[in-house]
C-alpha cells in the first residue's frame, strides 16, 4: 500500500536530510522541515485517528493548530510522551514515535467502530440521557466509558524536561507572521517601536509565502516572491524581535498576552538533555497588532468526514510548502474561487485532478477561467450528497443544486477519487480578539464575525481583520498603521497591486441530501462527533440559546474548541430558528487557543520550589536531632523529636511528661512580632484588643485577644510593653501576616490621626521557650547576674539582658502552664543561644519539644489555639474568656457586635471540656457529640476541636465545642462513631492547676 | 491581570495588590449608640456592581498603602484612582 507521493521538492522540506520515524508501531521515512502529518501524507497514510463518540475512522484534515481529527499520542510508554497534540503541528525529527487515540485494539480495527452502526441510539445529550439511570448501574457505565473513549494517557513518571516563564514588555506586539504581520512588524520597529513578532510556526510567511496565484501581483511579482525579499529586509531591521514556534496562548485585559515558546520539541531526544524545553512569555504590550489570519471552514454534508476529505488550503500547502500529493485522484468541493488555486497547484505539478463540484451557478474571474482552459471538469450548481470509503475516501456523489439550495435534483453522479479537498469560505481567527473582551460583529455580506469594539489598544489586520484580498489587506493595513502608530507615511504607500477579483459567492451553511436528514451524516464538529441532526434535535428539544446549544450537543467542546465548525453551527441554529446570525451572537473562545503543557504553567515552580517555605534560625538543629516537621503556614515547625524508633504519640508522651517534670525548650521562632511605635500606641491596642492597654507598666506583658469587626476571634498573642511608647506585640504563627495587614488598615483608613508606627519583626528574632519547674535554673545558669527571684522578675514581665554579649529580651510568660521564659535574640544568634539552654539544662534532663507536645500541654490548660478551637464563627464569650473582654472600654474592633441578637444566643456553640467516660479512649479531633442515641435524625450538637491522651492526667482529655455548652457542665453525652458510640462527659476545659500555682513554682 | 497606578509608586502588575472591597464604608464613631440593624448595615451589606464601583486597593507587596479605585468590573477598566481621605471624582 505504501507509495510516495513527494511530487516536487520544496523550500521548505531538506529531502537530503531523510528522518525515520515511527507511527503505530511502523517505520516511516519523511525529510527535515516535515511535520508528522505531511510525513504520513507522504507516505499516503490518511487514516490517523477514531472519532470520540462513534470511533469513525478519521484523518488528516488540516495544516495547522486547527485541526480536530489528527490528534495523536507523542513517543508512547517514554517519560517524554504528550497526549493530545496535533501531528499537524510536529515537526518530525529521527527516532520521532508517534501513535493514534482513542481506538483500542488498534486504529484499524477499533471496536468502538460498533457506535458508528448503533449511532441512531447515541443522539445529542447522549451521556446526560443514558448514564443517569439505573444508579447502580453506574459502574458498569464507567467501565465502558473509559474503556471506549478518552484522550490519550498521561505520563506516569515524572517530566524529565525543564520549562521557564520570562517576563517581557514591548511597545508593539503583533500575532501572527503572515504578510500582514510581517508589513505590520517592519513599519512599527522601523518607526522606534521596540517590537516582538511571533509566530506558532517554525517558518514566517504564513499563508502568502507559498502563495502563487500567477493572477496576482505585488509590484509586479507574486505575492510569495514579494513577501520573501520582504522577510529577508526584516534580518536588518533593529527594534525588531522575532520568535517563531511561539504561540499565544491567551490575552487578557490590559494588553498582557500568555505566548507558549516552542524549543526542543522539534530535537531529536538526545538533543532536548537539560535545555528549556518550553517557555511560557508574559507580554506586556503597549500596542498589540492581531495578524491571526483565517481558518478555511469545510462544507457540512453528508459523511463529510472520511479520512481523504480535507480542506482544500490544506492540500495546497502540503502541495505547495511540503511538496506532497494528499492523493492520485483529487476532487474539490466549493462555494468560493479559493479551490481553483489549489487545483491549479496541483495540475501544475502534474497531479490528477477529477473534477470540482461548486455550488455556485458560475464564476468568471480568471482563476477559474484558467482552470477551465486545462479541461478540469466542473459541475456548476451542484452539490456531494454522499461520499463512500471506510477507511478512505474512495467516491462522491453528486447531485443538482435546487435554486434555493435546500434540496438536490436530477440524476446522481458517482465520482471515483481518493481525496477531496473541502472550500467552504474562510472564518476570521478573532479567537485572541475575542479573549481580550472585545465586541465582535456579524458582517453579513461576508458571512464572518468581524471585531467591532476593542477593550485595549490594538488592532486586527489581514484576514482576522476581515480583509481578504492582497489589495484589501495591504491598503486597510496601510490605514491602521498610521493610526494606530501615529505615523504619516509607510513602505505599504507606493506598492502596486493587481488582483484577481471574485464577484459570485454563495453560502449555504447546511447542505441537502437526496436522503432526509435523519438518515446523513453531516458532521459540524468532528472531534466530538456532533452532526447538524444533533444541533436540531438540540433546538427541536427547546434548547435557544447558543451557550446550552453547544453544551448539549458538545458542538466546539473539544480540545480545538470546534475551530473549524463553529460558524456552521451558528448558520445552522440561525436558519433552523429563523434568526439572524447577528442576533444569535457567538460562543465565548477561551484561553488557551491551543492546549499548553502543565509544565509551561508551572514553570519552575515544581519540586522544592512548588511552593515558598520558611526555616526558623534554629532549624538546622532540628534536622540534626532527627525531628520530625509539620507545615504551619509557610513555616516548617519541629513538631516532635522521636529517640529509638519511638512513634509520634510515644515521643509526645515523653516530652509532655518532661516539660512538666523538669524542663523542656520549645522553639518558638514562629510567632508573628510586630514592633509598634508612637505617641498613640496604647490607644491604638486598647482599639484593636478586646482588654485594657492604658495602664500596663513599663516592662510588663498582657494576653490580648484580638476580634474581627463581627465580634469573633481573629488572633490572640502577648503583648509587651517595652518603652513608654514601644510595645512589642506576638501573633500566632499562620496570622502574622494577615494581623499586620489589619491593623495596618485600620491605622490608614480609620484612623489615620493616631500616631502609631507598625514594623513586622518576626524574622528578626529567634525565640526560645525556657519552660518547666526547672526553667529557673537553667536560666540563671546561663545569665548568671541577672535577678529571676519573684519580686524582680514576675511572671507576665519583662527583662534585657545579656548572654555574653548577645543582646536578649526575655518574657517571663506561659503558654504551658509551667513556670517560662521566652528568649529573644536577634536571629542569627538563635542556634547560639538553643546550644547554650541545651548545655545549660542537660543536668536537668532539658528536653527539646515540638508542637505536638506544645498543643497537648496547652490543652491541659485550657488554652485555646485560634484555628483550631475556633473558626471564625467563636466569640470570645463562647469561650468562656468573658474575663478578656472590657466593660470600660468604650469601643474595639468587635465590640458592638457582641451584643447582636445573634452573638447574645444562650444556644451558640461554645467551648467546653469533655472527658471520655473511659478515660483511655482518646476521641477523633472533628467527631460529632450528640445528646441523643436512639433517634434519627438526631441533633449534631457540636464537634470536638482538641483531644489528646495526656500523660500528666494518666487520662483522655478534650476540649469541645457544643450547643449550649456553658449550662451542660457534667451532662452525659455522647460521641457516635463508624462502630461504636463513646460516652462523654461535659467538663471544666481547664483540665491541669487548675489554680495556676505552678506558674510560680 | 490589569496594571494599577499605585499613587505612591507607580504603575504595578495586578498581582502585588490585594482588593479590600467597597470604599467609603466609614467605620461608625459611636458604634454602641446603633441598633442592630444599623450595625448590620455597616458590617455586612456591600454593593457588588456590574459596571462603575468604588473600591479599596492595597499595594501589599509594595508600599503597604491602602487608596481607592474607581473601576468598571465589566472590563477592568480603571476610571481613577485616589488616596485615602481624598474626595472620590465626581461622577
Ligand atoms: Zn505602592
Amino acid at each position: 500500500m505504501t507509495k510516495n507521493l513527494r511530487v516536487k521538492s520544496s523550500k521548505y522540506v531538506d529531502e537530503t536530510n531523510r528522518i525515520s520515524f515511527k507511527f503505530n508501531g511502523k517505520t516511516y521515512h519523511g525529510f527535515k522541515g516535515d511535520t508528522l502529518a505531511s510525513a504520513l501524507l507522504a507516505n499516503n497514510v490518511h487514516l490517523v485517528g477514531r472519532s470520540f463518540k462513534y470511533h469513525r475512522p478519521r484523518g488528516i484534515m488540516t495544516s495547522g493548530s486547527e485541526e480536530p481529527n489528527a490528534i495523536v499520542q507523542i513517543n508512547p510508554g517514554t517519560d517524554r510522551t504528550e497526549p493530545n497534540v496535533r501531528a499537524t503541528e510536529v515537526e518530525i525529527y529521527e527516532g520521532l514515535e508517534a501513535s493514534s487515540q482513542n481506538c483500542w485494539p488498534s486504529v484499524q480495527f477499533d471496536i468502538g467502530g460498533i457506535n458508528n452502526f448503533l449511532s441512531p441510539f447515541f443522539p445529542a445529550g447522549f451521556y446526560y440521557k443514558t448514564f443517569m439511570w439505573p444508579a447502580s448501574f453506574w459502574e458498569k457505565y464507567e467501565f465502558f466509558i473509559r474503556h471506549s473513549a478518552g484522550l490519550g494517557k498521561s505520563p506516569t513518571s515524572s517530566d524529565p524536561d525543564i520549562y521557564d516563564h520570562r517576563n517581557v514588555h514591548y511597545d508593539v506586539l503583533v500575532v501572527g507572521a503572515g504578510i500582514s504581520g510581517i508589513l505590520a512588524a517592519k513599519n512599527a520597529a522601523k518607526n522606534n517601536f521596540k517590537t516582538l513578532l511571533v509566530d506558532e510556526k517554525n517558518e514566517l510567511g504564513g499563508s502568502t509565502i507559498f502563495e502563487n496565484n500567477e493572477f496576482n501581483k505585488i509590484d509586479n511579482k507574486t505575492p510569495s516572491e514579494w513577501l520573501k525579499k520582504e522577510i529577508e529586509e526584516l534580518k536588518e531591521i533593529k527594534n525588531l524581535e522575532i520568535k517563531t514556534r511561539t504561540s499565544v496562548a491567551a490575552y487578557h485585559q490590559y494588553n498582557y498576552l500568555l505566548a507558549r515558546e516552542n524549543l526542543t520539541d522539534h530535537l531529536e531526544s538526545k538533543d532536548k538533555t537539560n535545555k528549556i524545553r518550553q517557555r511560557l512569555i508574559k507580554i506586556r504590550a503597549k500596542k498589540v497588532i492581531l495578524a491571526t489570519g483565517a481558518l478555511e471552514r469545510p462544507m457540512i454534508f453528508n459523511n463529510n468526514d472520511r479520512p481523504g476529505i480535507m480542506l482544500s488550503s490544506a492540500v495546497k500547502k502540503y502541495s505547495e510548502f511540503y511538496g506532497v500529493a494528499c492523493g492520485s485522484k483529487n476532487v474539490f468541493f466549493t462555494n468560493n474561487d479559493s479551490a481553483y488555486e489549489s487545483a491549479l497547484s496541483l495540475y501544475n505539478k502534474g497531479i490528477n485532478v477529477e473534477a470540482i463540484i461548486d455550488i455556485r451557478e458560475q464564476s468568471e474571474s480568471k482563476i477559474v477561467n484558467k482552470i477551465k482552459e486545462t479541461g478540469i471538469k466542473i459541475y456548476w450548481s451542484h452539490s456531494i450528497v454522499d461520499t463512500a470509503g471506510y477507511k478512505r475516501l474512495n467516491s462522491v456523489s453528486i447531485m443538482k443544486l435546487s435554486n434555493d439550495g435546500t434540496s438536490v435534483t436530477g440524476n446522481k453522479i458517482s465520482i471515483s477519487c481518493d481525496c477531496l479537498g473541502v472550500a467552504g469560505g474562510w472564518t476570521p481567527a478573532v479567537h485572541l480578539y475575542t479573549q481580550s473582551g472585545s465586541k465582535l460583529k456579524f458582517d453579513e455580506e461576508k458571512k464572518v464575525f468581524l471585531p467591532n469594539q476593542s477593550t485595549s489598544d490594538q488592532i486586527s489586520v489581514g484576514s482576522c481583520g476581515g480583509d481578504f484580498k492582497i489589495d484589501e489587506i495591504i491598503n486597510n493595513l496601510n490605514q491602521k498603521l498610521k493610526d494606530t502608530l501615529n505615523i504619516n507615511e509607510t513602505d505599504l504607500d507606493n506598492i502596486k497591486i493587481e488582483i484577481d477579483q471574485e464577484n459570485s459567492k454563495r453560502n449555504i451553511w447546511l447542505l441537502p441530501s437526496d436522503k432526509p436528514l435523519g438518515k446523513t451524516k453531516p458532521f459540524v464538529d468532528y472531534q466530538n462527533d456532533a452532526t447538524a441532526k444533533d444541533i436540531k434535535l438540540a433546538l427541536r428539544e427547546g434548547f435557544r440559546s447558543i451557550e446550552h446549544v453547544k453544551r448539549y450537543t458538545t458542538t466546539g467542546m473539544g480540545t480545538d474548541q470546534g475551530k473549524l465548525g463553529n460558524m456552521h453551527a451558528l448558520g445552522i441554529i440561525a436558519d433552523t430558528a429563523g434568526v439572524k446570525m447577528g442576533e444569535l451572537g457567538t460562543t465565548t473562545f477561551r484561553p488557551p487557543y491551543t492546549p499548553l503543557t502543565f509544565g509551561t504553567i508551572v514553570g519552575r515552580s515544581v519540586g522544592k520550589f512548588f511552593d515558598i517555605f520558611r526555616k526558623t534560625p534554629i532549624n538546622d538543629w532540628h534536622v540534626e536531632n532527627k525531628a520530625e516537621f509539620e507545615n504551619v503556614g509557610q513555616w516548617k515547625r519541629a513538631w516532635y523529636y522521636p529517640i529509638n524508633g519511638e512513634t509520634m504519640h510515644q515521643a509526645v508522651q515523653r516530652e509532655s511528661k518532661a516539660v512538666r517534670e523538669s524542663a523542656g525548650i520549645l522553639d518558638a521562632s514562629t510567632l508573628g512580632k510586630i514592633d509598634i511605635q508612637g505617641s498613640d500606641a496604647s490607644e491604638f491596642l486598647n482599639r484593636v484588643y478586646t482588654n485594657a492597654w492604658s495602664k500596663l507598666a513599663i516592662g510588663k506583658c498582657r494576653y490580648g485577644l484580638m476580634l474581627n469587626e463581627d465580634g469573633m476571634v481573629y488572633d490572640d498573642g502577648v503583648t509587651t510593653r517595652l518603652g513608654e511608647n514601644h510595645y512589642i506585640m506576638t501573633t500566632t504563627t499562620g496570622g502574622a501576616a494577615n494581623v499586620l495587614g489589619k491593623l495596618e488598615d485600620y491605622l490608614q483608613t480609620e484612623w489615620p490621626e493616631l500616631d502609631v508606627y507598625l514594623t513586622s519583626v518576626t524574622d528578626h528574632y529567634a525565640t526560645a521557650s525556657l519552660c518547666g519547674p526547672n526553667s529557673k535554673k537553667i536560666l540563671k545558669k546561663i545569665i548568671p547576674d541577672l535577678d529571676l527571684s519573684d519580686e524582680n522578675f514576675p511572671h507576665m514581665s519583662f527583662k534585657e539582658a545579656n548572654i555574653g554579649n548577645i543582646q536578649c529580651r526575655i518574657m517571663r510568660i506561659s503558654f504551658t502552664g509551667e513556670h517560662s521564659y521566652e528568649i529573644n535574640v536577634q536571629a542569627s544568634y538563635g542556634k547560639d543561644l538553643w546550644e547554650k539552654c541545651m548545655e545549660a539544662g542537660q543536668e536537668f534532663n532539658i528536653t527539646p519539644y515540638g508542637t505536638e507536645t506544645m498543643h497537648l500541654l496547652r490543652a491541659e490548660k485550657g488554652f485555646i489555639i485560634v484555628g483550631q478551637d475556633t473558626d471564625g464563627t467563636m466569640t470570645p464569650i463562647d469561650l468562656q474568656m468573658d474575663w478578656i473582654v472590657s466593660k470600660k472600654k468604650y469601643d474595639f474592633i468587635g465590640k458592638r457586635s457582641l451584643y447582636r441578637s445573634d452573638t447574645m444566643r444562650e444556644d451558640r456553640k461554645q467551648l467546653v471540656g469533655l472527658l471520655t467516660d473511659d478515660p483511655n479512649i482518646v476521641l477523633e479531633e472533628g467527631a460529632q457529640i450528640v445528646s441523643e442515641l436512639n433517634q434519627s435524625p438526631v441533633e449534631m450538637l457540636g464537634h470536638v476541636t482538641s483531644s489528646y491522651f495526656s500523660p500528666n492526667l494518666n487520662k483522655s482529655i478534650a476540649l469541645a465545642v457544643v450547643r449550649g455548652g456553658k449550662n451542660m457542665m457534667g451532662k452525659k453525652l455522647f460521641v457516635p462513631m463508624e462502630n461504636k458510640n463513646i460516652n462523654v462527659t461535659v467538663a471544666n476545659p481547664v483540665f491541669y492547676d487548675e489554680k495556676n500555682e505552678r506558674l510560680n513554682a | 491581570m490589569f496594571l494599577i497606578n499605585c499613587p505612591y509608586c507607580g504603575e504595578r502588575d495586578q498581582q502585588e495588590f490585594k482588593a479590600g472591597g467597597e470604599a467609603h464604608i466609614e467605620r461608625p464613631k459611636q458604634p454602641t449608640e446603633l441598633s442592630d440593624d444599623e450595625w448590620a448595615e455597616y458590617l455586612f451589606m456591600r454593593k457588588n456592581i456590574k459596571g462603575v464601583q468604588y473600591e479599596r486597593w492595597n499595594h501589599a507587596h509594595g508600599c503597604r498603602k491602602w487608596f481607592n479605585v474607581v473601576r468598571d468590573t465589566s472590563n477592568d477598566e480603571i476610571k481613577a484612582i485616589y488616596k485615602m481621605g481624598e474626595k472620590p471624582p465626581s461622577q
